[in-house]
């Protein structure tokens, strides 16, 4: 099939379906959201004020036309718990661009006279040591939203060349290859993964430890994908324009990357944006056992430990809202690979 | 010269256990095309696929040698240095065999850069150049076609194209026109005699169509369940068939000998390769077979004789 009635078929699809344009829409928005991260959140990742532990959400008022928030004090409740009340007195306004971000407060009409405190904008509440969720959250998507794509690449790509080779030769390279796959499926992913990330340090550099994790990830999942190449390369070797590339002596491994190759992207496609919620999920876990990205560094997994117990969250239940955009994400990879494989693979109906 | 271009020698081919292909001896000599004719199933396409050293899982023994090159021992890398600069092939639908996700020109640059070492700019005028020598018009702008933009004729055009490209001395014609319109396949057959002549390459134009192969042949092998029945000269085969397997196939195409009466059938149908009868394999359906054709392989002698224990008389 060519390019152009492809990508004429996909566009076709996504009128025809509100849900595809809505995950579509919706996956835009928090790539966006997580690539400008430095600059739509109001405060840096790890950006704490001890005086804002487990603050709830700000509330926004409207005073003189423009929206303002109320300082916030505490005091201690019968069972030692932080009770926030506002301070009516004071109203600091919401301003766009100001600390050379988006939004958020001044840092000079934050500080009170008073006693020189400083007021915080939480538009998603706070957690235990006073850092900003929503910023958090923006920071986190940068770690949650890429590691699906990065470690999908790298499966693809592994997958491409063992399934390519496989298929393509036969013989012992196929059964030699394909014990190899099998061995990596029959482990149980999840339990793979651990053991693979608890046989590596854990105070490693955070830029480390999220190659390292990527790296992990696509490791067990390319197994899967390459069987599947595999099949498809098998069926196209005896295509009648593999032969007549073959009969004309050009390189066997030039006719696998140029002619037979290039025949399963259209099914790739659909695979990889199927399979990216697999790994985005597989790092919150990671991260939520703590195996994954450390604190002070954010994910959504990581974020979403403070949530593991139902006290937690009947305290503060502003500490679900990663889990949200965790799902929004998730169902929003799934919903497009189905509009993808609609589009690519008219046969497949509905 | 004496020495014919190619010469294939006891050529026995089997899959498994099944031969497919039993002793064939075939020669060709420079500048000449021979026709090889039988019906589906007998062995043509395996045994051109051969020549190219194409056959997966397949078990080939006796020799082909090329211009005094044996092939058949010959490493990965020498077969590539064959195939397309040596011997080339077109292939049958043209439909499916150019990748639907190249364009034409890129198609023939993979040729010219696998085997004249041409690369981008000057690829791509070898290229055109090849496209105007099998009678596209308009080459430049074709280059950048996509196989699903050309007619069926178009692309035949192309693939001979691709496998002139490497400047074989044989090209091999796997059934080139079946799959064509009546008109396009007149036109395809003259373009191959035409380029033969002008490159003077030979040819081996593998087909079922014997009103085809009267048009391009100078000699003719009618190949019957894997083994070479008879050899000669085109006119004196079609006109004076002595194989009674060669007399039953022209007596069933319309036009050809039966201009009056009806047309004949060969009773029976071709048998499978795993159920090859003994003796002569086409005793069952012969009506002169005697009690030796059912025991003793009939030779084929190298005088132009068939190999048959009862051949017809010459001008009968």
């Amino acid at each position: 099939m060519s390019g152009t009635a492809t990508t004429s078929r996909f566009a076709l699809a996504l009128r025809g379906s509100l849900l595809a344009r809505l995950s579509l829409g919706t996956l835009a928005f928090l790539y966006l959201a997580a690539i400008l991260a430095g600059w739509i959140a109001p405060y840096g990742y790890d950006d704490e004020s001890r005086a804002h532990s487990w603050a709830p959400p700000s509330q926004l008022r409207w005073i003189q036309g423009r929206p303002c928030v109320h300082p916030v004090s505490f005091s201690f409740d019968e069972s030692a718990r932080r009770v926030y009340v506002e301070d009516t007195s004071r109203a600091i306004p919401v301003r766009l661009f100001v600390n050379g971000r988006l939004f958020g407060l001044d840092s000079l009409e934050a500080i009170s006279p008073q006693d020189g405190s400083s007021a915080r904008l939480y538009l998603l509440g706070a957690d235990a040591r006073g850092r900003d969720l929503l910023s958090r959250l923006l920071y986190g998507g940068r770690i949650s939203l890429s590691i699906g794509v990065v470690g999908v690449s790298i499966s693809t790509f592994i997958a491409l060349v063992v399934g390519g080779l496989a298929g393509f030769f036969g013989g012992w390279v196929d059964r030699s290859l394909m014990r190899v796959c099998e061995i990596f499926m029959l482990i149980p992913s999840f339990y793979l993964l651990m053991l693979l990330r608890a046989t590596l340090p854990l105070d490693w550099d955070s830029r480390v430890v999220y190659l390292s994790i990527v790296l992990i990830l696509s490791l067990i999942g390319w197994a899967g994908l390459a069987r599947v190449i595999r099949g498809l390369v098998q069926s196209l070797r005896s295509a009648d324009y593999i032969v007549a590339a073959r009969a004309l002596g050009v390189h066997p491994l030039v006719v696998l990357r140029r002619h037979a190759l290039p025949q399963t992207f259209g099914f790739l496609a659909i695979q990889a944006t199927l399979s990216i919620p697999g790994y985005i999920i597989a790092e919150s876990g990671l991260s939520l056992l703590g195996l994954g990205i450390q604190d002070p560094q954010t994910s959504w997994g990581n974020l979403l430990q403070e949530s593991m117990s139902i006290a937690e969250i009947h305290l503060h239940p502003w500490s679900l809202i990663p889990g949200l955009a965790l799902f929004l994400a998730v169902l929003s990879y799934n919903l497009a690979g189905d509009a993808l494989r609609d589009a690519l693979d008219p046969r497949g109906g509905r | 010269m004496t020495e014919p271009l190619l010469a294939v020698r006891d050529l026995s081919i089997r899959f498994g256990d099944t031969e497919v292909v039993d002793r064939l001896s075939l020669t060709i000599r420079r500048g000449e095309t021979l026709g090889l004719v039988g019906e589906s199933g007998c062995g043509k396409s395996v045994s051109s696929l051969s020549l190219l050293g194409l056959l997966h899982g397949a078990r080939v023994t006796g020799s082909i040698r090329l211009d005094g090159q044996e092939l058949t021992n010959l490493s990965p890398q020498g077969w590539r240095r064959v195939r397309g600069g040596k011997i080339a092939m077109v292939f049958q639908d043209p439909m499916t065999a150019l990748n639907p996700l190249l364009t034409v020109g890129r198609h023939l640059e993979e040729v010219l850069e696998t085997h004249k070492g041409l690369r981008g700019r000057e690829a791509q005028k070898f290229a055109a150049d090849w496209l105007e020598k099998v009678g596209i018009p308009d080459p430049v702008r074709r280059l950048e076609a996509y196989p699903h933009e050309l007619s069926g004729g178009m692309r035949q055009r192309v693939l001979i194209a691709m496998a002139l490209a490497g400047e074989p001395d044989l090209l091999v014609a796997d059934e080139p026109t079946t799959a064509l319109d009546v008109t396009i396949q007149a036109q395809i057959l003259d373009l191959l005699a035409n380029l033969r002549r002008e490159l003077s390459m030979s040819m081996l134009f593998v087909t079922h169509d014997l009103g085809v192969v009267e048009r391009v042949a100078d000699r003719l092998a009618v190949l019957y369940a894997g083994r070479l029945v008879e050899e000669g000269p085109v006119g004196e085969v079609l006109v004076r068939p002595r194989h009674p397997y060669t007399e039953g196939l022209l007596a069933s195409v319309p036009g050809f000998r039966a201009r009056t009466g009806r047309l004949r059938s060969i009773p029976g149908q071709v048998p499978s390769p795993s159920e090859w009868p003994s003796g002569c394999r086409f005793h069952p359906r012969c009506d002169r077979a005697g009690d030796i054709c059912r025991t003793t392989r009939p030779d084929l002698p190298p005088d132009g004789r068939p190999a048959c224990h009862f051949p017809l008389e010459a001008g009968s």
